[in-house]
């Protein structure tokens, strides 16, 4: 299941940089670039994925895009702001955007799509079967990468939407706060492998063909199984793998068909992370993994960087300062404010020091991502100035002016 | 003394990037006093404590992980660690349970394994929060086992830690009767027992707050024991309000400080004190949101405890340090 984790050593083929070292990731030139179709925000949870696709959404709406962002779980005031709180599972427009350009908001509702593709697939019989069964209702609300696939599924069809009736052109995907980073581009793969694992197969066997089908085995273990949860739960399971057999094909197909969207040319993948080793660790794993299913790497983006100190002044300098202040027991009113800020000041060079050499470490490793580093905001982000804050600072400019160069 | 004397299990769960991890180990040292045994649980298959602890993956097996923090008179007891994945657990449980034997192994080699630990909704909760039960209710009967006097689970993120416990009604619907119905209730009794207290992590943001609120409110209508709120990362504390205040209006004395830094034996030059103001501004600023967020946090009416960022990351000796603070602050004695 992990192999993809232990592949350190493979270079990165990755990203449109050509040489040795990226340099900066130039993301003005990303969102302009109308070959740009699809961008997929990807990192562990609490990294702020949501808080950056809404803002990159936004600034290129506000360069002349039409977009449309696909968020998982924003927090509520920024939903309300973009006018997304109510969860139709339809993008909306966002009121307020500047410039020439649109942009569209929803908020996936995993049930929900899951329903829809129910519906979409059975009879309306067996779609009501399904839906009734007490499996379905747990997989469709609770099971982990359930969300995952469905803001896939969800992926497919806005961009399947928009080739068609010509509404969007660049599609910005926030993911879902998962464990791990990875969990989105497995979640296809183990929706398939659970479709054609041999016990569904072995559930599905009775009802289709004739009984004798039925092995030793296989009744060891329904016995086994009836035991320990009870005949109902079987019963229950056999069901719903059977109702559901009959529009597998048409999940599997549909899975496959935006795994391999993720992979064409239009789609860039940004991995994000803060500047903590855990998150940049996901974030390494991801960057390995898009490079060995050559996947689109566009760069890092380095959120919630503690900001520069100002000035030269050493963390030992400043601590020594401060000490030799505080010993003296200056006759100054202000000594133990001035030592207070020294201690500051040291306080903010170590962090920044520590953070510079967890993203020097990932850059010796994989020296062909760009990178673009965000520092931190004093408050959360909760309005479209906000967000433009933030997509000014990713996009280079600390004003957030929006204006293409 | 201790805020939880009667718990036996911490559950400790957190939004992602708060320092979960952190926590939980740190609460674990901080419980190991004198002669006491505590165990120190995660699930989420990230060796989040190997990592921490710099030691080798743990497998599926108690591992004696380090010493207690010392108590003032050096005593000090021991913390074991354990690495729970459901496909194990659940082949434990069949052994311990059923001892299926031919069937268990049929189980693995039918894939059913696999199936209900990746897919079956809910088992995979049930199995791992039920070897956690089984460490917590371990009694004498097995010799060969320790028997702890608490146990610390690094758990699941805020937003999944009710439906991760309420295992019953996890399982509700679809297992209705039969034995494995029968032990999650058991299971259920322990975690909404006052034996089971759920610590809740957070930073001082608003987004973690209000999720830690909302969490707080879930674990209630879940009938679930809501244990303290760990307010983690607060920035250092160096400046007094009347001067946080004029560092945020601009109004600190420029000259005074300057002389200051003359005595301090540093070569000022203007950007120096300028920067410094900057840097003071802005630290004030942060520190304004975090009273703000903090009054939020008092208003939840829980026991609070915080934790200090730790500027240089954290190492294990830091994690002794968390552990320290937690005692004092009457988390754990």
């Amino acid at each position: 299941m992990s192999t993809s984790r232990s592949s350190a050593h493979r270079p990165s083929r990755v990203g449109p940089a050509t040489g040795r070292q990226a340099g900066p990731l130039d993301v003005d030139a990303l969102i302009d670039d109308p070959g740009t179709g699809i961008i997929v925000c990807c990192g562990s949870g609490g990294v702020g994925k949501t808080t950056t696709s809404a803002a990159l959404a936004l600034r290129a709406a506000e360069r002349g895009r039409r977009v449309v962002v696909l968020t998982i779980d924003p927090a509520r005031r920024l939903a309300q702001s973009m006018g997304i709180e109510e969860l139709d599972n339809t993008p909306r427009p966002v009121v307020g955007v500047e410039g020439t350009g649109s942009l569209d908001a929803m908020m996936l509702d995993m049930k929900r799509t899951f329903d829809e593709v129910v519906l979409s697939q059975a009879s309306p019989e067996k779609a009501k079967q399904i839906l009734a069964n007490p499996f379905y209702i747990a997989l469709s609300s609770s099971f982990a990468g359930t969300q995952e696939y469905m803001a896939m599924e969800k992926l497919g069809q806005i961009h399947r939407d928009a080739q068609a009736q010509g509404t969007y052109d660049l599609i910005v995907v926030d993911t879902p706060p998962s464990r791990s980073a990875l969990d989105f581009l497995d979640a296809p793969e183990r929706l398939s492998s659970f479709l054609d694992g041999r016990f569904v197969r072995l559930l599905l066997t009775p009802a289709k063909g004739p009984a004798k089908l039925m092995t030793a085995g296989f009744s060891l273990i329904t016995n086994a199984l009836t035991r320990i949860l009870g005949a109902q739960f079987l019963k229950d399971l056999q069901t719903f793998v059977t109702a559901l057999d009959t529009v597998f094909g048409g999940f599997r197909q549909r899975a496959q068909q935006t795994y391999s969207l993720l992979k064409a040319d239009g789609t860039a993948f940004l991995v994000v992370a803060a500047p903590e080793a855990d998150a940049l660790r996901e974030a390494e794993y991801f960057v390995e993994r898009l490079s060995e299913d050559d996947m689109p790497l566009a760069g890092l983006v380095v959120n919630r960087a503690s900001p520069e100190p100002a000035g030269e002044l050493s963390a030992d300098e400043a601590m020594t300062a401060a000490e030799r202040l505080r010993r003296t027991a200056s006759a100054s009113p202000t000594a133990s404010l001035t030592a207070g800020l020294l201690r500051l000041h040291a306080d903010r060079v170590r962090m920044v020091q520590r953070e510079r050499t967890l993203r020097d470490r990932f850059a010796t490793a994989h020296p062909q991502v760009p990178t673009v580093v965000v520092p931190a905001l004093a408050g959360d982000v909760h309005d479209l100035g906000g967000l433009r804050t933030v997509g000014g600072l990713l996009g280079g400019t600390a004003d957030g002016s929006t204006s293409p160069a | 003394m201790s805020d939880w004397p009667k718990v036996r299990l911490h559950v400790v769960t957190g939004k992602g990037g708060t320092g979960k991890s952190t926590v939980a180990s740190a609460l674990a040292l901080a419980l190991a006093t004198r002669g006491r045994n505590v165990l120190l649980c995660e699930v989420e298959g990230r060796q989040g404590i190997a990592r921490m602890f710099d030691v080798d993956p743990l497998p599926y097996q108690e591992r004696r992980l380090t010493t207690g923090l010392p108590e003032p008179d050096g005593g000090r007891g021991v913390v074991h660690a354990l690495h729970i994945d459901a496909e194990s657990a659940l082949l434990e449980y069949l052994s311990m349970y059923y001892r299926l034997g031919r069937a268990g192994k049929a189980l693995d080699r039918f894939g059913v394994i696999e199936f209900a630990t990746t897919i079956a909704p809910g088992v995979r909760d049930v199995l791992l929060t039920g070897k956690v039960y089984e460490a917590v209710q371990r009694n004498r009967r097995n010799k060969s086992a320790i028997e702890y006097d608490a146990v610390v689970l690094d758990a699941p993120p805020t937003g999944r830690i009710a439906q991760f416990l309420n295992v019953s009604n996890e399982l509700a619907g679809l297992a209705k009767v039969g034995p494995i119905k029968a032990q999650s209730d058991t299971m259920m009794s322990l975690f909404r027992s006052p034996r089971t207290a759920v610590h809740l992590v957070t930073v001082l943001e608003e987004m973690p707050v209000q999720e830690t609120a909302d969490g707080i409110a879930e674990l209630r209508a879940a009938r679930l024991p809501v244990g303290g709120v760990v307010v983690n990362q607060i920035r250092p504390r160096d400046l007094d309000a009347a001067d946080l205040a004029a560092a945020r209006a601009g109004t600190l004395d420029r000259g005074r400080i300057e002389s200051d830094l003359a005595d301090g034996g540093i070569a000022v030059g203007p950007d120096l004190v300028d920067g410094l103001l900057v840097e003071a501004a802005d630290h004030a600023e942060r520190r304004a949101l975090e009273d703000s967020q903090r009054a939020i946090v008092a208003g939840l009416d829980v026991p609070s405890y915080e934790l200090p960022r730790m500027a240089g990351g954290i190492d294990l000796g830091g994690l002794y340090e968390l552990a320290g603070l937690l005692r004092e602050q009457g988390m754990a004695s």
